[in-house]
């Protein structure tokens, strides 16, 4: 009976990623724009600044220091816009067809999740990939492999977080506002692109309170061997806020109304 | 258990409005029960209500003996739906949809794959099972979600107006797949339309629903034949004689149902060859000139007219709306 039940909700979550893998391996025009944008920031920003700029507290203000930001970015829009495609399976009527199933809703929005969250690591490796060809240089295999678990981390909190606003927010239209007024904020106020170290107060306080500043710190801490934030912080914060939002997310999808 | 479906005063309010309204049916199983109405109704969310996609105000549901509100999780292992708009994955091809489907329902590899096959089969789309969903036409959609509705043996197939907005000669397609499948998988249908020559060719017995009610019951036959043997119409030359010619042809109790639309006059009669003379000279006598006449056997249109006093003509809305869903989805 437990073993049964184990059994079915095993499926319905391999289910759900499976179609999620399915539908990104066909949009091979998602997967070259998710990367273009992190690679014109990497060549251009990378090249116009790496000369100029010398960060206070050590460390060159360059291609490398930009690439745990650029992978923290890409790991957030893929997660979101993964938690968002809910809205997409509404409108399209897909997702009366997985509730009318006897499956239970919270392993569906967790395999939707997982799902969402693998295209998101796999887009965020092909950046740590390109940034090394170019000439970042990463501190040791084990930081890259932590590295490609605190994308999984962070990727499961802003995938609940998209599944959490995509189950109360009843139309696109809608989304599409939140959606820019919650990722340009969260990509700006992370650190992704300046140095943590000395801000004031107030932004320091804005910045604290981004749980995207955690993920591009702890990825900084594995791939580079150095950040701000202590990592076992950023770890904890991150998987704090990654229960949390998955929680969330799966319970407003499981009351959501189609 | 005796009934594939059974309702007891089953009521939705939306708001202000009441959606469905005090409705008890019972559905043998085995039985191709229909539900016939004008668009609002209240179909859709009769289904929506038994298959657990809504939840009732008031009153209860069964479906295979399980009740909708107290046992979801067995009705919906025991039922297959296709909802009036499509529910497809169109990125994914036939056979994934239909993989998909089987996963969910827990069926395993090997029992999948031989599925597939039969479903596959049962409404013709081998050929096409391995291309996008994107690339089919509606009826194909169509036949795609009524093979993935069977995919798991479902004891109960709700079917919500399975041939909206598809051209004729799908549409008498899909009936004969309906038929199939009613007989060879031996499972109950409960189907909803608003196209009368689809329940009279379909149904077992038709309910005819309006504003949330049922307004008759019975098999196709006996509900036409309740309307006595022929309809005769009357086409008057100016409509303002439309109430006056019906008065008289009611006193003089000629006419066992006199109803009116536009410039017409619907009377059913017993006989009708040869009540044609005696009901022309009642209205010569009063000095009403009528332009043409003409007599047939009842249709459904004309027992919906009886029990509403209205036609079931409003069809053109749902069918924009479902065009442009498609529209729309195409362009995703
Ligand atoms: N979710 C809803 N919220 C409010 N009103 C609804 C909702 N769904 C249906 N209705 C209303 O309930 C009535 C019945 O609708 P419906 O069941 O879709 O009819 P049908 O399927 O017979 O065309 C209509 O008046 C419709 O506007
Ligand atoms: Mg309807």
């Amino acid at each position: 009976m437990v073993s049964a039940s184990v059994n079915r909700a095993a499926q319905t979550v391999y289910t759900m990623w499976l179609r999620e893998m399915i539908r990104f391996s066909r949009s091979k025009s998602r997967i070259i724009g998710a990367l273009a944008t992190p690679l014109f920031f990497l060549i251009i920003l990378g090249a116009g600044f790496s000369s100029s700029f010398q960060v206070r507290g050590g460390g060159a203000f360059n291609t490398s220091y930009l690439a745990p930001g650029l992978i923290g970015m890409a790991v957030l829009f893929t997660s979101l816009m993964g938690g968002v495609s809910i809205i997409w399976d509404r409108e399209f009527g897909f997702l009366k067809e997985i509730l009318i199933a006897p499956v239970s809703r919270f392993f569906v929005a967790l395999g939707k999740a997982i799902g969402g969250v693998t295209t998101a690591m796999i887009q965020g490796v092909l950046i740590m990939i390109i940034a090394w060809l170019i000439g970042v240089h990463y501190v040791s295999i084990w930081g890259v492999l932590a590295a490609i678990v605190i994308m999984f981390i962070s990727g499961i909190g802003f995938m609940g977080l998209g599944i959490a606003l995509a189950s109360i927010i009843d139309s696109h239209e809608g989304f599409q506002m939140v959606m820019s007024f919650l990722t340009m904020p969260l990509v700006l106020l992370s650190g992704a692109f300046f140095p943590i170290s000395n801000l004031p107060a107030w932004l320091k306080a804005l910045v604290y309170a981004n749980p995207l500043t955690y993920g591009v710190e702890a990825l900084r801490y594995c791939l580079l061997g150095s950040s701000t934030i202590p990592v076992l912080l950023s770890v904890f914060v991150l998987l704090i806020f990654s229960t949390a939002m998955i929680v969330i997310g799966g319970k407003l999808f499981g009351v959501m109304r189609v | 258990m005796l009934y594939a479906i059974e309702t007891k005063e089953i009521t939705k309010h939306f708001d202000d409005i009441t959606a469905v309204n005090k409705v008890s049916i019972f559905v043998k199983p085995g039985e191709l029960f229909g539900l016939l109405g004008p668009n609002g109704a209240g179909k859709t969310t009769l289904i929506h209500m038994l298959s657990t996609m809504t939840e009732p105000s008031s009153g209860s549901a069964k479906v295979w003996g399980y009740d909708v509100a107290l046992e979801p999780g067995s009705v919906r292992q025991n039922i297959g739906v296709v909802f009036q708009d499509t529910t497809l994955d169109d990125r994914l091809t036939g056979r994934e949809n239909l993989d998909l489907h089987g996963r969910l329902y827990g069926l395993d590899g090997k029992t999948r794959k031989k599925r597939i096959e039969e479903v596959l089969s049962l409404v013709e789309l081998a050929d096409r099972a391995d291309v996008l969903v994107k690339t089919y036409s509606g009826g194909m959609m169509r036949r795609l979600e009524i093979a993935r509705g069977l995919m798991h043996h479902p004891h109960v197939l709700f079917l919500d107006e399975p041939t909206l907005g598809l051209d004729p000669q799908t549409r008498l397609h899909i009936w004969e797949y309906i038929k199939k499948l009613n007989k060879e998988e031996g499972v109950s249908i409960m189907l909803t339309t608003h196209y009368m020559e689809e329940a009279d060719h379909l149904c077992n017995r038709i309910a005819i629903i309006d504003h949330g009610e049922i307004v008759a019951l019975d098999t196709p036959e006996s509900l036409k034949n309740m309307l006595g043997g022929d309809v005769i119409t009357l086409e008057l030359e100016k409509s303002d004689d439309i109430s006056r010619l019906c008065e008289i042809y009611q006193k003089n109790g000629c006419a066992n149902i006199v109803t009116e639309k536009m410039n017409e006059i619907f009377i059913t009669v017993e006989n009708g060859e040869r009540q044609i003379p005696h009901i022309l000279s009642l209205a010569s006598t009063a000095g009403i000139s009528i332009q043409a006449v003409s007599l047939r056997k009842p249709t459904l249109d004309d027992v919906f007219i009886h029990h509403t006093g209205r036609a079931i003509r409003d069809k053109e809305v749902s069918e924009i709306e479902t065009v442009g869903y498609k529209i729309r989805s195409r362009r995703k």
